[in-house]
C-alpha cells in the first residue's frame, strides 16, 4: 500500500466490503438460521475504513470493534474464512469460535477486536507501546465509534497514549448513533454543537474531524496522524464522520425471533426519512465510482468488472462457509489457556 | 544454596531475573519504579531503567489493556494491580479480554500477562484495602490464579508464571510481604497446579491457602499435643487446581477443613468441597469444615478487625467438631471470627 493513494485500490476495496456486508445480510434470507447472535455491519463506513488502511505499510497492526468485517478484508484477509467464522465453521478465521464479533487475523496486522464498547482501545495503546520498543517506527490504528469516547477506557488511554507519546492514531468513527440514542442525546461536545475531536485537546494530542464519506480525505488526515506517529511525536484523534446504512447490528436469538430494526434507526426509531435519504444520497460507494469514472482512473466498463468480481468472490465466500462444517464439539475446550 | 530473604525481596528477585534472561519482560504498573507501597519493584528501575519498568498514571483499566495489547504483541509484561480491591476497576479488561483472547482467535492470539496483586487483611486497611477477592478469578475460564503463601513459592511461581504464555493472576499477601524464609538461590519455576503438602499428618486434612497456611500450621501443632496428626496441603495455585493430592489425602484421613481468608459465603472453599465430595465421598467420616471470614466487610477497629480475621483458633476449634463423635449437622463456620473474639 502506497502513500498515495491508490483510487483503483480504493475503490476495489469499498466494493468489496460493501458486497462482503450485503451478503452477511442476505445470508439471513437466503439462508435462514446459518448466522445466529449478533452482526454489524458497515456498509456505509467503507471509505473511512479503506482511506484509513490505505495509510499502513507492512508491520503495522489495526484493532477495531465488534463492527469489524471491512478492516480485515481490505488488509488481506480471505472473505472465505471470514465468512466462515461468521457462520461458525470449523473453517473460519477464528476456527468458528469466535464469531461476527471477534475476526482476528494477527498474520495480516489486524490484532483483534472487543465486544464491549471502549474494551479495545487500550489494547492498541498496548500493542502501540510494543512498536515503540521494537523501534521499527510501526504504527497502531485504533478504531472504536463516537459511543466509545463516553467509556473511561478512552479517556484513560488517551491520557496513557499522548503522555507516553505512543505511535497510534485514534480513528473515532462517529456514526450519529449509540445503538438507537444519538449523540447529541448523551454527548456534551456534540449536544453543544462541537466536533467531537475536540476531546483531544483535553489530552494534548491533535484532533481532526473530516467527511469519512471520502476515501483520499481520509487516506490525508489519517495518513498525516499516522506519519505525525511514526516520526516519535505521537498520538491524533481523527473524527471520522460516516453513516452506516444498516441498523445497528441484527441479533438472531432464540431461533427464529428476529431482534433487531429491518431499517436504520432514524426511520424504525425517529421516523426521519429525510435524514436517512440523504445519507443514501451521500452512499460512499457509488461516490467513490461516480469518482474514478469521472476523473478517468478506470472506465465505466472496468468500474463494473470490479464490482463483479468483489459479487463472484463474495458468492464464493457464502459458499464456502455453507459448505464448510461445524467445528468438532471438542474444540469448545481446545483454546482456554495457550500452551 | 539459599538465602534467608522476605517474601517482597523474593518476588523482587524473581522479576529482576526474568527481566535479565528475557528482553520482552516489563514491569509496569502505579510507582512500580519508586517500588510500590510494599517496595516489592525497589531497585528495578535501577537495573533495568524507567522504560522496562514503567510508572502509570492511576488507569486501571487503560494500564490493564495496555498491558493486554503488549502482550499480544509479543511482550511479555508484569502488571501490578497495586491493591487487589482496584481490580475492579480492570476487570472487564482481565475478564472478557484476557481470559478470552486466545480462545475467541481461535489460538491465534496468546497473552502472556502477569497481572501482581495483594490482598488480604491485618492491617488496619479496612473494607477497600483488605479484601481477599481470588474465588472472582477462578470463575473465569482462561486465568489462571497463584497464591504463594511463602517467599520460597512466591519466588518460584512467580519465575513460571512470566514463562506461562497466558493470563495470570499473581495474588501476593500484603501481611506475608516481611516475612522471611530460605528461598534459594537460583530461583527455580515451581510447575503452576501442583499443591505442596507442608505437613503431613493422619487424623485430619487441612487444605488452606495463602496467609491461612501459616495458621494452618500453628493449628496443626496445637492439635498434636491433643493428639491429633493434621496434613497441612496449600494448594499454590488455585487454577489449574491440584484436587488429585487433596483426594488421596482425605482417602487416608478421611476428614477434611479447607480454609481461606476470604468470605466463606461463595468463597474457593466452596468449590474444593464439592469437588472433594464428588470424587471422595464414601471416604468422608465427617462433614467438610469451612474455615473463612464472616459475610461482612472488613472493618477498620483494630479489635473488630482482629475478631473478623479466620486464624488459628478458627481451624483448631473446625478440626475439633469433625473430630468429636458423631457427623454433625452444623452448619458451615460463618461468622465465628467474631462471636469467638
Amino acid at each position: 500500500m502506497s502513500s498515495k493513494p491508490d483510487l483503483t485500490w480504493m475503490y476495489t476495496q469499498m466494493v468489496r466490503i460493501r458486497e462482503f456486508e450485503e451478503r452477511v445480510k442476505r445470508t439471513f434470507t437466503d439462508h435462514p438460521g446459518v448466522i445466529r447472535g449478533h452482526t454489524h455491519l458497515a456498509d456505509g463506513v467503507e471509505a473511512s475504513i479503506v482511506g484509513s488502511v490505505s495509510t499502513l505499510r507492512e508491520g503495522d497492526q489495526v484493532l477495531a470493534t465488534y463492527r469489524c468485517h471491512g478492516y480485515p478484508l481490505a488488509m488481506g484477509t480471505s472473505a472465505d474464512a471470514m465468512m466462515a467464522e461468521i457462520y461458525g465453521k470449523a473453517t473460519g478465521l477464528c476456527k468458528g469460535i469466535g464469531g461476527s464479533m471477534h475476526l482476528t487475523d494477527p498474520a495480516n496486522g489486524f490484532l483483534g477486536t472487543s465486544g464491549i464498547v471502549g474494551q479495545g482501545i487500550p489494547h492498541a495503546a498496548g500493542a502501540a507501546w510494543a512498536a515503540q520498543i521494537r523501534g521499527n517506527q510501526d504504527v497502531v490504528l485504533s478504531f472504536f465509534g463516537d459511543g466509545a469516547s463516553k467509556q473511561g477506557s478512552f479517556h484513560e488511554t488517551l491520557n496513557v497514549a499522548s503522555l507516553w507519546k505512543l505511535p497510534i492514531v485514534f480513528v473515532m468513527e462517529n456514526n450519529g448513533y449509540n445503538v438507537v440514542t444519538q449523540s447529541f442525546q448523551e454527548d456534551a461536545n456534540a449536544a453543544a454543537g462541537q466536533d467531537l475531536s475536540i476531546k483531544a485537546t483535553g489530552y494534548a494530542m491533535p484532533g481532526v474531524t473530516i467527511d469519512g464519506g471520502d476515501p483520499v480525505a481520509v487516506h490525508e488526515a489519517v495518513g498525516a496522524a499516522v506519519q505525525r506517529a511514526r516520526d516519535g511525536e505521537g498520538p491524533t484523534l481523527v473524527e471520522s464522520k460516516v453513516y452506516r446504512l444498516s441498523a445497528h447490528g441484527n441479533l438472531i436469538a432464540p431461533p427464529g425471533v428476529p431482534l433487531h430494526y429491518p431499517e436504520h434507526e432514524a426511520i424504525e426509531v425517529f421516523g426521519d426519512t429525510e435524514q436517512y435519504a440523504a445519507a443514501l444520497r451521500g452512499d460512499p460507494v457509488p461516490r467513490m465510482r461516480g469518482r474514478v469514472v469521472s476523473e478517468g482512473v478506470l472506465t465505466s466498463d472496468e468500474a463494473e468488472r470490479i464490482a463483479q468480481e468483489a459479487r463472484d468472490e463474495m458468492q464464493a465466500a457464502v459458499q464456502f462457509g455453507l459448505d464448510s462444517p461445524y467445528p468438532e464439539l471438542d474444540e469448545a475446550l481446545a483454546y482456554v489457556h495457550a500452551s | 544454596m539459599s538465602r534467608n530473604e522476605t517474601y517482597v525481596k523474593a518476588v523482587g528477585r524473581a522479576l529482576a531475573d526474568a527481566m535479565r534472561a528475557d528482553e520482552r519482560v516489563f514491569v509496569i504498573g502505579e510507582d512500580v519504579a519508586e517500588g510500590g507501597p510494599y517496595t516489592t519493584t525497589a531497585g528495578l528501575s535501577e537495573e533495568f531503567g524507567r522504560e522496562r519498568v514503567r510508572n502509570t498514571p492511576i488507569s486501571e483499566a487503560a494500564i490493564t489493556g495496555v498491558a493486554i495489547g503488549a502482550a499480544q504483541s509479543g511482550m511479555r509484561p508484569v502488571l501490578e494491580i497495586m491493591y487487589i480491591d482496584f481490580l475492579t476497576l480492570a476487570l472487564d479488561q482481565l475478564v472478557n479480554a484476557a481470559a478470552k483472547a486466545h480462545a475467541m482467535s481461535g489460538g491465534q492470539l496468546t497473552v502472556p500477562l502477569v497481572l501482581r496483586t495483594q490482598g488480604g487483611a491485618g492491617q488496619r486497611g479496612g473494607a477497600q484495602h483488605s479484601q481477599s477477592l481470588e474465588s472472582w478469578l477462578t470463575h473465569v475460564p482462561g486465568l489462571k490464579v497463584v497464591m504463594p503463601s511463602g517467599a520460597a513459592d512466591a519466588a518460584g511461581l512467580m519465575a513460571a508464571a512470566i514463562l506461562d504464555p497466558g493470563p495470570v493472576v499473581f495474588v501476593e499477601h500484603k501481611a506475608l510481604y516481611f516475612r522471611r524464609e530460605d528461598v534459594p538461590e537460583t530461583i527455580e519455576p515451581i510447575e503452576l497446579g501442583r499443591a505442596r503438602t507442608v505437613r503431613t499428618g493422619d487424623d485430619v486434612t487441612i487444605v488452606a491457602t495463602s496467609r491461612m497456611v501459616g495458621e494452618a500450621l500453628a493449628a496443626a501443632q496445637e492439635l498434636a499435643e491433643e493428639g491429633i496428626e493434621a496434613e497441612v496441603i496449600d494448594p499454590r495455585t488455585l487454577v489449574p487446581f491440584d484436587l488429585d493430592t487433596i483426594v488421596a489425602s482425605v482417602r487416608r484421613t478421611n476428614r477434611l477443613v479447607v480454609a481461606h481468608e476470604a468470605v466463606v459465603h461463595g468463597g474457593f472453599g466452596a468449590e474444593v468441597v464439592a469437588a472433594v465430595q464428588e470424587a471422595a465421598f464414601d471416604d468422608l467420616d465427617a462433614p467438610i469444615g469451612r474455615v473463612g471470614a464472616p459475610f461482612a466487610p472488613i472493618p477498620f477497629s483494630p479489635p473488630l478487625e482482629d475478631a473478623y480475621l479466620p486464624g488459628r483458633q478458627q481451624l483448631v476449634d473446625a478440626v475439633r467438631r469433625l473430630s468429636v463423635g458423631s457427623p454433625s449437622l452444623r452448619l458451615p463456620y460463618i461468622g465465628a471470627g467474631l462471636t469467638s473474639a
